[in-house]
């Protein structure tokens, strides 16, 4: 399900938060009205962490990670680390990184399986990130923009990418991605995709801005859907929903 | 790269991958587009983004009906045409300013039709501007203009006094006959230089032009000086003045008078002025005046060219006029040297017997003459000259040259025709000079009649003066064959004629004029 929030005014909810399959990382001193659609959604099912990175409240922007683990820049301070390392579960492995783009959620973006990379990376925290997060990375520019981190967004189910992306290169990350891609926009046009929504494997969050036709094409693209009979994600069991409630009804 | 898809070449050998652009939706209306900076389809951004907001849709402009120009604040007024594109820059550069401001450019303007009584002009603009995030979004926009009615300040001040004149130019030349006036009235009218004068009055000998501002009399007397031998004063009468700005205004008069030598006049110059010139012969006759007098001595062919400066300096007058020419036939003639050419013009010096016709069947008064028009005279032909042997005159100059040296009794000046009293081919523009109608004598009018005839007949012969006005074709000309058998008689030939431009739909073309 996709839902819209706004973090203080602010329609960027990928700047602020860090959502994966086992955990959420979001920064204080919002409002708690924020903090409780959140934890209303992934009640349970994920932990959601409360803290800083390098002192800033950019969370989003500056790690990255997956269920497996999680990367900081070097400018995460210990305290930071200490936290996360006591609040997140302990099969997500913390390790900071040593890398001059210290931005981190800008240069990657990566799932459970794959990683892609600013293409400048250094080759040790390539290293890095195939250890920790135990994906395959491979190195990539979107539309031209080497900032993949920001401008496109993939979970284990689908990912949108900026929408002047050719169609070749769509066929290209889909392929290696094995995920249905689809080029698009969130927050009214919006095409800093991966800065505008914060998204796992079975639910979203846009910015306010995000046009209802936005919304639905992230929700079809990610299969966040409710499998209800007849509404279909991309490639999803139609048929078998329908004979299911023919019986049951 | 994927395997099995083709590498697209680029021109240099490098490799450049094919990118097709893909299709995204429309945030707005969901409906599949290709992308652009704002990722809204065009109809979203029209409805979203209306780049016309702030335009004007009203402005104004003024007009003054008299002149059909319109008002360029602060001071300048442009004649346009409707619907013409002077029209449309003026009624553009009026909402320049606002269109500037908002940052809206301008890549079209058209005219929409209204009445023009209706006293509004209406433009459609397309208007260009850039909204979120650099994409340029063109509109159509309607402006319609208010016509105000207002007249400008010439014409309100022709109005105020349709005779205000500013400088006058009063051209005299004392002489009892209008030749001059005729022939410098076709050469105005040729150079187009009476255009700017209010008005064009007749005084006695003489002519008198007015004219809004004094530099347009200037123009005038300028162009005098060229074509005649003149000599300008000029005065100036305060009619107002602003104490608080000095602005003085005056009413200018140019007084321009004409030499009193005109062609075919028959000169005694004094021993002086002979003296100066060269020893030519105390008598002379004059043949061109343009802005110099050309003197013929017409005993030795020799032409002098007198400028209006040294004229002034003898202030000679004629002692004969054209008006005084007597009618000769001439009996023989013998060509004494061969022709010459002066200036354009041919002589031959010749001895001719020549006879009075007023004197030929009555008693045998013949003269023997040397004159210039050899190249002209054949034995039977008339010829018109001077009479010294039976004049009376009353020159000083002529007393003193007819006691030193011993003058010939007849100066033959041109060669007569016919008279003959049928319509002619070609016919000349006037002026429209107003007549003083309080200053007429009786027979004026005839001798005005005579004077124009004569001056037709003139120009019939000389092609030199044709050369400087403008002939036009005579609608009414019929021709008549008869009298083409036998003639000599010189006409103008049907090349040098200007065909006049008429409003018909026919012919309003300008035949050319070759001369």
């Amino acid at each position: 399900m996709a839902s819209r929030v706004k973090f203080e005014n602010s329609c960027e909810v990928g700047v602020f938060a860090r959502l994966t399959n086992a955990y959420c990382l979001v920064p204080d001193g919002a409002s708690e009205g924020f903090y409780s659609v959140l934890e209303g959604e992934l009640a349970g099912a994920v932990t959601v962490v409360r803290t800083s990175v390098a002192g800033t409240r950019i969370v989003g922007r500056l790690c990255v990670g997956n269920k497996r683990g999680l990367l900081l820049p070097h400018t995460a301070t210990d305290q930071e680390i200490q936290h996360l390392r006591n609040s997140l579960p302990d099969e997500v492995v913390v390790k900071c990184v040593d890398e001059r783009l210290s931005a981190l959620g800008n240069c990657i973006a990566c799932n459970d399986h794959v990683a892609l990379t600013h293409p400048d990376l250094d080759k040790e925290t390539e290293e890095v990130i195939s250890d920790v997060l135990g994906v395959e990375v491979f190195r990539q520019t979107i539309a031209g923009n080497i900032l993949v981190g920001s401008y496109c967004t993939f979970t284990n189910k689908g990912g949108l990418v900026h929408p002047q992306t050719s169609v070749e290169d769509l066929d290209e990350l889909s392929t290696l991605l094995q995920v249905p891609m689809v080029a698009g926009t969130v927050n009214r046009g919006s095409e800093v995709v991966s800065a505008g929504m914060a998204v796992n494997d079975w639910t979203a969050f846009c910015g306010s801005d995000t046009t209802a036709t936005e919304v639905s094409v992230v929700e079809s693209v990610f299969r966040l859907r409710d499998p209800r009979p007849g509404a279909g994600a991309l490639g999803s069991d139609v048929k078998n929903s329908m004979v299911q409630d023919f019986f049951t009804s | 790269m994927l395997p099995g898809s083709a590498p697209a070449a680029g021109g240099t050998g490098m490799f450049v991958p094919a990118a097709t652009a893909g299709t995204v939706l429309c945030c707005m209306c969901g409906v599949s587009m290709q992308p652009n900076p704002a990722n809204m389809c065009a109809r979203c951004l029209r409805a979203r983004v209306d780049i016309t907001e702030g335009v004007p849709r009203h402005a104004a402009v003024v007009y003054c009906p008299d002149c059909s120009s319109y008002l360029q604040p602060p001071r300048s007024w442009l004649r346009a045409t409707p619907e013409s594109p002077e029209l449309m820059q003026i009624l553009l550069r009026r909402i320049n300013r606002p269109l500037a401001r908002l940052r809206v450019s301008l890549s079209g303007a058209e005219f929409v039709f209204s009445e023009p009584h209706s006293k509004r002009l209406r433009l459609k603009l397309r208007l260009r501007r850039e909204v979120l995030h650099g994409i340029v979004l063109e509109q159509t926009h309607p402006v319609e203009f208010v016509v105000h009615d207002r007249l400008c300040d010439s014409c309100s001040r022709a109005q105020a006094n349709p005779d205000q004149w500013v400088a006058v130019v009063q051209l005299r030349q004392h002489v009892p006959h209008r030749r001059t006036f005729l022939y410098l009235e076709q050469l105005l009218l040729k150079h187009g230089q009476a255009s700017l004068a209010i008005r064009v009055a007749a005084a006695p000998s003489g002519l008198d032009f007015f004219f809004g501002s004094r530099s347009h009399a200037a123009r005038l007397v300028d162009f005098l000086a060229t074509v005649a031998p003149i000599q300008t004063s000029t005065a100036k009468q305060l009619v107002s003045h602003d104490t608080k700005s000095s602005v003085y205004n005056y009413k200018y008069t140019f007084s321009v008078e004409i030499c009193p030598i005109c062609r075919e006049d028959l000169i005694a110059l004094s021993r002086q002025a002979s003296r100066d010139m060269g020893g030519l012969g105390p008598l002379v006759l004059c043949v061109k005046v343009t802005n110099a007098i050309a003197l013929l001595d017409p005993l030795t062919l020799r032409v002098h060219h007198l400028e209006e400066k040294k004229y002034r300096v003898y202030n000679f007058k004629a002692a004969l006029t054209s008006k005084q020419l007597v009618e000769y036939i001439v009996l023989d003639i013998e060509q004494e040297s061969p022709e010459i050419s002066i200036d354009g013009s041919r002589y031959q010096l010749a001895y001719a017997q020549v006879a009075r016709v007023s004197d030929f069947g009555k008693n045998d008064t013949i003269f023997t003459v040397r004159t210039h028009l050899g190249h002209l005279l054949n034995p039977g032909d008339h010829a018109l000259g001077y009479d010294l042997y039976g004049a009376n005159l009353n020159d000083d100059d002529m007393d003193t040259a007819m006691t030193r040296y011993s003058l010939p009794e007849v100066v033959l000046v041109k060669k007569s025709y016919e008279k003959r009293p049928r319509t002619r081919r070609w016919k000349l523009k006037r002026l429209p000079v107003e007549e003083d109608a309080a200053n007429k004598a009786k027979g004026e009018e005839e001798k005005r009649l005579d004077e124009y005839e004569a001056f037709l007949r003139d120009l019939e012969l000389d092609p030199e003066m044709r050369f400087k006005m403008d002939l036009y074709k005579n609608e009414d000309y019929r021709s008549e064959m008869a009298s083409t058998v036998g003639d000599d008689i010189p006409t103008v030939p049907i090349e040098e004629l200007i065909e006049d431009l008429t409003l018909g739909d026919d012919e309003d073309d300008d035949g050319e004029e070759a001369v």
